[in-house]
C-alpha cells in the first residue's frame, strides 16, 4: 500500500469505512476515554511550527504489514504469523491474549478485545458476514481486508484469468476521496502501487527500526 | 551451646503445637487470598477489561508482580546453593527458610502470566504437546523460553528444598504419634540414617547446588528478555539480563531477611537466627545495594548520553515526568535508606537490616513497575502515547498474592522444621571435633536421633 500524505485531507472516511467493513466493535465513551477504542486505521494529526505559522499534518496509520515484523516472533502460539502471501496475519482462534505482540509493535496498531463485543439492535444487522467477530481476550488489527483479497482470488480462479491491477481495494482505499491511499500487488513491478512505492518521495514509517514495512508514505521534500 | 535434645524440642515445637496466634495470622490472610481468587474469577467472567491495562500499556500490575515474585524467588535456592558451595558454616539455620521462599515465590510468580492472559483458560496452548491444532508453540517467543526456564527452576528448587528435609521428616516421624506418625512415615521415604543414605544425600545436594546456580541465573535472564527482545524504547537493552539477575538477588536477600525476622519473632527462634546471621546477610545485601546503584546509573547514564529521541521520551517521563515521584521513591527505598543502615556497623542490627530489607522489597517492586509501564506508555509514535492506572481487581489480586505467600509460609512451618535439624547438628559435631571443621561437610554423617 502507498499513502500519499500530501493528498490526505484528514477526513477519516477510511476510519469509518474500515469500521463498517471489518465489524469493529464500538466500546462506548468510558472505555474509549481510557484508550481502549479500536481503529484498525487511524489518522494521526501533528502540528508543525509555532502559532500563527502552523501547518497541520495528517498521517493515516494502519498495520504496516512488516516483512520483519516484531509482533510475529514474540507470539508464543503463532496467532500472529506471516502468511505465504507476505501478509501479516492474525489468527484469532490461536490467540490466548498475552498481548506481547501489542507491546512489540512499534506502530501501536494492534488492538485488544478487553470485553466480548456487543452491537445494540438493529446495529447487529449491519455486520459484515465475511468477517469473523472477535471474542474477548484476543488481539486484532488491520488485515488489508483479507476477505476481499480472498474473494478476488477465488473469482479470478473461477474465471481462469489474471488479477487486474486495482480490480479490488480494501475498504479504506475504496473510500478515500482524495485518492491518498493506493493498494495493489508489490510483487508486480508494473502495478501502480509498485510505481508509487519506488518514488523518491517515498519513506517508510520508523524505517530505522528495520521492520521493513510494506506501506510506503509519500511526501514532498521540505 | 544447645544439646541435640534441646534442638529437637525447640525446632519441632511448631509442628506439634498450634497456638491461637497461628489462627489470628491465618484467618485474615486466608480472607485476602479468597478475595484475590474472587477478583480473578470476576475478571475471567467479565473480561480482562475490568483490569486497568489498556492500549498501549498492555502489561501492567500483573507482569510487574510476575517479575517481582520471580525476583524474590532468587532469595533461596541461589543464595543457599552459593553458601553451601562456599562452605559458609553460618548458613545452617538460614538455608531452609531461604529455599522455601524460592518454591513459593516461584509458584506465585508463575501464576501471573496466566492471570494476565486475555483467555487464561487456554494457557496450556503454550506447552509443547501433540495437539488437535497440529502446531507447535512458537519457540522463537521469549514467553516460551520463560515457560521452559520457570518449569525447570521450579522442578529444581522443589528437589533442592525436599532433599534435605528427608532426614528431618525422619526425626519428626520418630517423635510423632497418631496421624502424624503415619504422615511423616510416608514423607520420610524410609530414611534410616545409614552411611549409604547419607552419602547419597550429600552427593545429591552437592550436585543440585552446582546445577541450580546456572538455572537460577538463566531464569531471570530470560525474564529480562521478555522485555529486552522487543523493540521498545528503554527495553531493548543488552544490560537487562545481568541487571535483572542482580535485582532479583537483591530483592531476594531482602525478602529472606524479612521472612527470617518474622520467624525469629513468632517461632521464638532467637537462639537460632542470631544477630550474626542478619549481620552477614546484611553485608551481602550491602553489596547488592551498591550493585543495584551501579546498574541503574549505567543504564540511565548511557541512555541520557546517547540522547536518542525515542529513549529520551521514556527517560524524562521517569526522571521528571509523571512517573518521576515513583522513580525517586524507588531510589530512596533501594539506596538512600538501606545504604547507611547496612554500611554502618552500628546500624546493621536486626532492626536495621529488617528496615532496610522492607524498603528494598518496596523499591524493587517499584523498579519492576518503572521498567515495564513508562516504556509502553511512551512508545515511538507520540499520537498513541497513553497512561495506566490499576483498578481494584489488579490491586486485590496483588495484595492477595502477598497474603498467599504468608499463608504458604505459615502452613509450611506447621509441617516442616523451618531450620534444618540435621544440618544444625552437623554443625555441632563440627565444633566438637576439630578435624572436621576444615571441611564442614562431615565425612561421617551425624546419626539421626532415634
Amino acid at each position: 500500500m502507498v499513502v500519499d500524505l500530501d493528498r490526505c485531507t484528514g477526513c477519516e472516511a477510511c476510519v469509518v469505512a474500515c469500521r463498517a467493513e471489518n465489524n469493529i466493535p464500538t466500546i462506548g465513551e468510558a472505555q474509549a476515554s481510557i484508550g481502549r477504542a479500536i481503529h484498525w486505521i487511524r489518522v494521526e494529526r501533528y502540528w508543525e511550527g509555532e502559532f500563527p505559522d502552523v501547518r497541520v499534518k495528517f498521517q493515516p496509520v494502519l498495520c504496516q504489514q512488516c516483512d520483519a515484523a516484531p509482533c510475529e516472533t514474540v507470539c508464543p502460539t503463532y496467532a500472529s504469523y506471516h502468511n505465504p502471501e507476505g501478509l501479516n496475519a492474525q489468527v484469532y482462534n490461536r490467540c490466548v491474549g498475552t498481548r506481547y505482540c501489542g507491546n512489540a509493535c512499534p506502530y501501536t496498531v494492534r488492538f485488544f478485545n478487553w470485553f466480548n463485543p456487543a452491537w445494540d439492535k438493529p446495529l447487529n444487522l449491519q455486520l459484515n458476514p465475511d468477517v469473523s467477530i472477535r471474542e474477548v481476550g484476543v488481539m486484532e488489527k488491520c488485515t488489508f481486508c483479507v476477505q476481499r483479497i480472498k474473494a478476488a482470488e477465488i473469482r479470478v480462479e473461477a474465471e481462469k484469468r489474471e488479477l487486474k491491477d486495482g480490480e479490488f481495494n480494501p475498504a479504506c482505499v475504496q473510500s478515500c476521496a482524495p485518492k491518498a491511499l493506493v493498494f495493489g500487488d508489490l510483487n508486480d513491478p508494473a502495478s501502480e502501487v509498485s510505481r508509487l512505492a519506488r518514488s523518491n518521495r517515498g519513506t517508510k514509517l520508523l524505517e530505522e527500526l528495520g521492520t521493513r514495512p510494506k506501506v510506503t508514505y509519500l511526501q514532498r521534500d521540505s | 551451646m544447645k544439646t541435640r535434645d534441646e534442638i529437637n524440642e525447640d525446632l519441632l515445637r511448631p509442628l506439634f503445637h498450634t497456638s491461637w496466634r497461628f489462627f489470628v495470622a491465618f484467618i485474615p490472610l486466608a480472607l485476602l487470598v479468597l478475595a484475590a481468587y474472587g477478583a480473578f474469577i470476576y475478571q475471567m467472567w467479565s473480561g480482562i477489561g475490568v483490569a486497568g491495562i489498556r492500549r498501549p500499556v498492555f502489561w501492567g500490575f500483573y507482569i510487574t508482580n510476575f517479575v517481582f515474585w520471580i525476583g524474590i524467588s532468587h532469595a533461596g535456592t541461589l543464595i543457599s546453593a552459593i553458601l553451601r558451595l562456599a562452605n559458609a558454616t553460618w548458613r545452617r539455620p538460614v538455608t531452609r527458610c531461604a529455599e522455601v521462599i524460592t518454591v513459593f515465590a516461584l509458584s506465585i510468580g508463575a501464576l501471573f502470566p496466566i492471570i494476565h492472559l486475555g483467555r487464561p483458560w487456554l494457557f496450556y496452548w503454550l506447552i509443547p504437546y501433540p495437539n488437535e491444532r497440529s502446531i507447535w508453540p512458537n519457540f522463537r517467543s521469549p514467553l516460551l523460553w520463560d515457560l521452559t526456564a520457570i518449569t525447570t527452576y521450579l522442578t529444581g528448587s522443589v528437589s533442592f528444598l525436599l532433599l534435605p528435609i528427608i532426614p528431618d521428616w525422619a526425626v519428626v516421624r520418630d517423635k510423632a504419634a497418631g496421624w502424624r506418625k503415619k504422615l511423616y512415615t510416608a514423607l520420610a521415604l524410609g530414611w534410616r540414617g545409614t552411611p549409604k543414605q547419607w552419602h547419597r544425600l550429600e552427593t545429591a545436594m552437592h550436585t543440585m547446588a552446582v546445577v541450580i546456580i546456572p538455572v537460577a541465573v538463566s531464569v531471570h535472564s530470560i525474564v529480562s528478555w521478555d522485555f529486552a527482545m522487543a523493540p521498545v524504547p528503554m527495553w531493548h537493552s543488552t544490560i537487562f539480563a545481568p541487571y535483572f539477575v542482580a535485582g532479583a538477588i537483591f530483592s531476594g536477600i531482602a525478602g529472606l531477611i524479612v521472612a527470617m525476622a518474622f520467624l525469629r519473632k513468632f517461632l521464638r527462634l532467637e537462639e537460632y537466627l542470631q544477630p550474626i546471621h542478619f549481620d552477614n546477610l546484611g553485608k551481602l545485601l550491602l553489596m547488592m545495594v551498591l550493585l543495584w546503584l551501579y546498574f541503574t546509573v549505567s543504564e540511565r547514564l548511557t541512555t541520557w548520553y546517547g540522547n536518542q529521541n525515542d529513549e529520551m521520551a521514556v527517560f524524562w517521563l521517569t526522571q521528571r515526568g509523571s512517573f518521576a515521584p515513583l522513580f525517586w521513591v524507588m531510589v530512596l527505598c533501594n539506596f538512600l535508606i538501606p545504604f547507611p543502615l547496612l554500611a554502618a556497623k552500628k546500624l546493621r542490627t536486626i532492626t536495621g537490616t529488617v528496615i532496610a530489607s522492607s524498603t528494598i522489597v518496596v523499591g524493587m517492586w517499584l523498579e519492576r513497575f518503572l521498567i515495564i509501564v513508562p516504556s509502553l506508555a511512551h512508545k515511538y509514535l507520540p499520537y498513541s502515547w497513553g497512561s495506566y492506572r490499576p483498578t481494584w481487581v489488579e490491586i486485590t489480586i496483588t495484595v492477595g498474592t502477598f497474603a498467599g505467600m504468608g499463608i504458604l509460609y505459615l502452613l509450611f512451618v506447621k509441617f516442616v522444621p523451618i531450620i534444618s535439624i540435621w544440618e544444625l547438628k552437623a554443625g555441632l559435631k563440627a565444633v566438637h571435633s576439630p578435624q572436621l571443621t576444615i571441611d564442614s561437610k562431615p565425612m561421617v554423617a551425624p546419626l539421626v536421633d532415634r
